[in-house]
């Protein structure tokens, strides 16, 4: 591994040697459900508790992206997990399910590249053979914890965005096919003062401008680069001032196909109730675990660069008053040949 | 490498972006609020709201003999009844998202709110989650009510008295 600035240039290249996505029904009804590993029909998850329904996603991803890999549990050596729970419940109560060793991490909806970036590193420095990375989020878990009971009755602005219910996992090993993590780019935290709970795009544009700008500086690429470049939820607002402040900075997205994970996963005119897009950390997580994957074995992208974007906030550092504290994770991914 | 990372290139626009100017580049990118149009629906459907409740009340005074101050009661447990099947269905946040105001201030909304917390609480249980959280919204509607109460009473005890509000 070679660091440069915040970023660390895998030599080993570890590979993705399986990934799975399990989502609920709003997903399985958006334009990339042909892609998902496991669609529920019901947004229980056939659980009796919504905390119960977001922990089953997750075991159910990272058992799929374990056979999918052609590797048994045993074999796992550590797995890097995460979600946006207090103390990370979801995936400490999947972890027990597993019972590999666990390291539970948080960057809200960062957490998707956060993992994959450590699992990663955990493989590139020889820690380890095989690491599972996998992170999960539900609608109403979300919903419950950072705003109202879910059947509350509140009006949601058209900057509000809609918690993705799904989970996505990938397990990586030092050789073997399929897509190679290449690099990553730590973010730093940024803050610009939106305090608005319902304009997370808004309040993580810079995060997502920023690790995006550190990457190309430390790596010396250019946008052009990768045939895709991918934001975590960043959705309908947060993106267009993405752009902004990248054009800002002299960078050039029009290069390459600029994206967010919440405008692909739901189908926005028909999906009205998901207002700005998705959000949350499966988000991202389901986009690049199903969708981006099969788009590169496929061959039909050679170099992705995934952006995950999260808001640390907390409802009580919002309810005193304080503003959006954001970060965001970038993961090269590139095909061999 | 602090010293290379700060030595490279210029001063960029993102690290001296005030809060005040990322403010007014974020407001280009956010949808106007259609604040005319959620007024208008809130008026129609709190409107709607209060007439069903009006003609339950008619209902119960020519069915049931009920005078005016009789009915006022079991209409209101009736509205509140229809927003519990109607929050337990499923079906009130989704009309709430349209209606905004028109569906969260009537008694209806009131409601919603508890009714809405005790069924996301189930899961901890009757006394630390259903007991507990009932009226994690709906208390500080009670609070501020019973605080506004009272000063409408002490103004009332004032000048009331005097026979300013019943001259």
């Amino acid at each position: 591994m070679k660091r440069k600035g915040q970023t660390w240039e895998f030599t080993s290249r570890p590979v993705i040697l399986g990934s799975a996505a399990v989502v609920g029904p709003d997903e399985g009804k958006g334009p990339l459900s042909p892609d998902f590993d496991y669609i529920y029909d019901n947004l229980e998850i056939n659980e009796k508790t919504w905390e119960k329904a977001e922990r089953r996603l997750l075991e159910q991803a990272s058992q799929l992206a374990i056979i999918k890999s052609e590797l048994t549990k045993e074999q796992l050596q550590f797995f890097v997990g995460g979600d946006l729970m207090n103390q990370i419940i979801s995936s400490t109560f999947a972890a027990r399910k597993l019972g590999v060793p666990y390291l539970g991490v948080f960057g809200a909806c960062s957490t998707s590249m956060e993992s994959l970036a450590l699992a990663a590193l955990l493989v590139d420095t020889g820690a380890a053979d095989y690491v599972m990375a996998g992170t999960v989020s539900h609608n109403c878990t979300a919903e419950k914890q950072f705003r109202y009971p879910t059947e509350y009755g509140s009006q949601k602005p058209p900057t509000a965005q809609y918690t993705v219910t799904g989970a996505g996992c990938g397990v990586l090993g030092r050789s073997g096919t399929g897509p190679r993590v290449t690099r990553a780019t730590i973010g730093k935290i940024m803050d610009l003062g939106i305090k608005d709970p319902f304009n997370m795009g808004g309040a993580m544009a810079p995060a997502a401008a920023d690790t995006l700008r550190s990457h190309f500086r430390d790596t010396g690429l250019t946008p052009g680069y990768y045939d895709l470049i991918v934001t975590g939820d960043l959705a309908s607002v947060g993106l267009p001032i993405t752009k902004e402040l990248l054009h800002n900075e002299g960078l050039n997205m029009e290069e390459t196909v600029f994206d967010d994970c919440g405008l692909l996963i739901y189908d926005r005119e028909k999906q009205k109730y998901v207002n700005a897009g998705g959000s949350g950390c499966g988000c991202s997580a389901a986009v690049t675990y199903s969708h981006i994957m099969k788009r590169m074995i496929k061959g039909e992208l050679k170099k992705v660069l995934v952006v995950a974007t999260g808001a640390l906030l907390s409802p009580l550092s919002y309810q005193q008053g304080e503003s959006i504290p954001c970060i965001a994770h970038a993961v090269a991914l590139e095909m061999e040949g | 490498m602090p010293a290379n990372t700060k030595s490279r290139g210029v001063q960029s626009r993102l690290d001296s972006l005030t809060h005040e100017e990322y403010k007014s580049i974020a407001q280009k990118h956010e949808p106007s609020r259609t604040t005319f149009k959620n007024c208008v629906l809130a008026f129609l459907v709190g409107g709607l709201i209060c007439e069903i409740g009006q003609l339950i009340q008619a209902a119960l005074m020519s069915w049931f003999d009920m005078t005016e101050k009789q009915a006022a009661s079991p209409t209101v447990a009736l509205l509140i009844i229809i927003s519990i099947i109607l929050t337990s269905m499923g079906l009130y946040d989704k009309i709430a998202q349209y209606a905004g105001a028109g569906t969260a201030v009537p008694v209806t909304g009131f409601a919603n709110s508890m009714c809405s917390a005790a069924l996301e609480h189930k899961a901890e249980g009757f006394v630390l989650g259903v007991g507990a959280n009932m009226f994690k919204l709906a208390g500080s509607v009670i609070v501020f009510g019973v605080v506004a109460a009272f000063f409408v009473g002490l103004i009332y005890a004032i000048f009331g008295l005097q026979g300013v509000l019943h001259p």
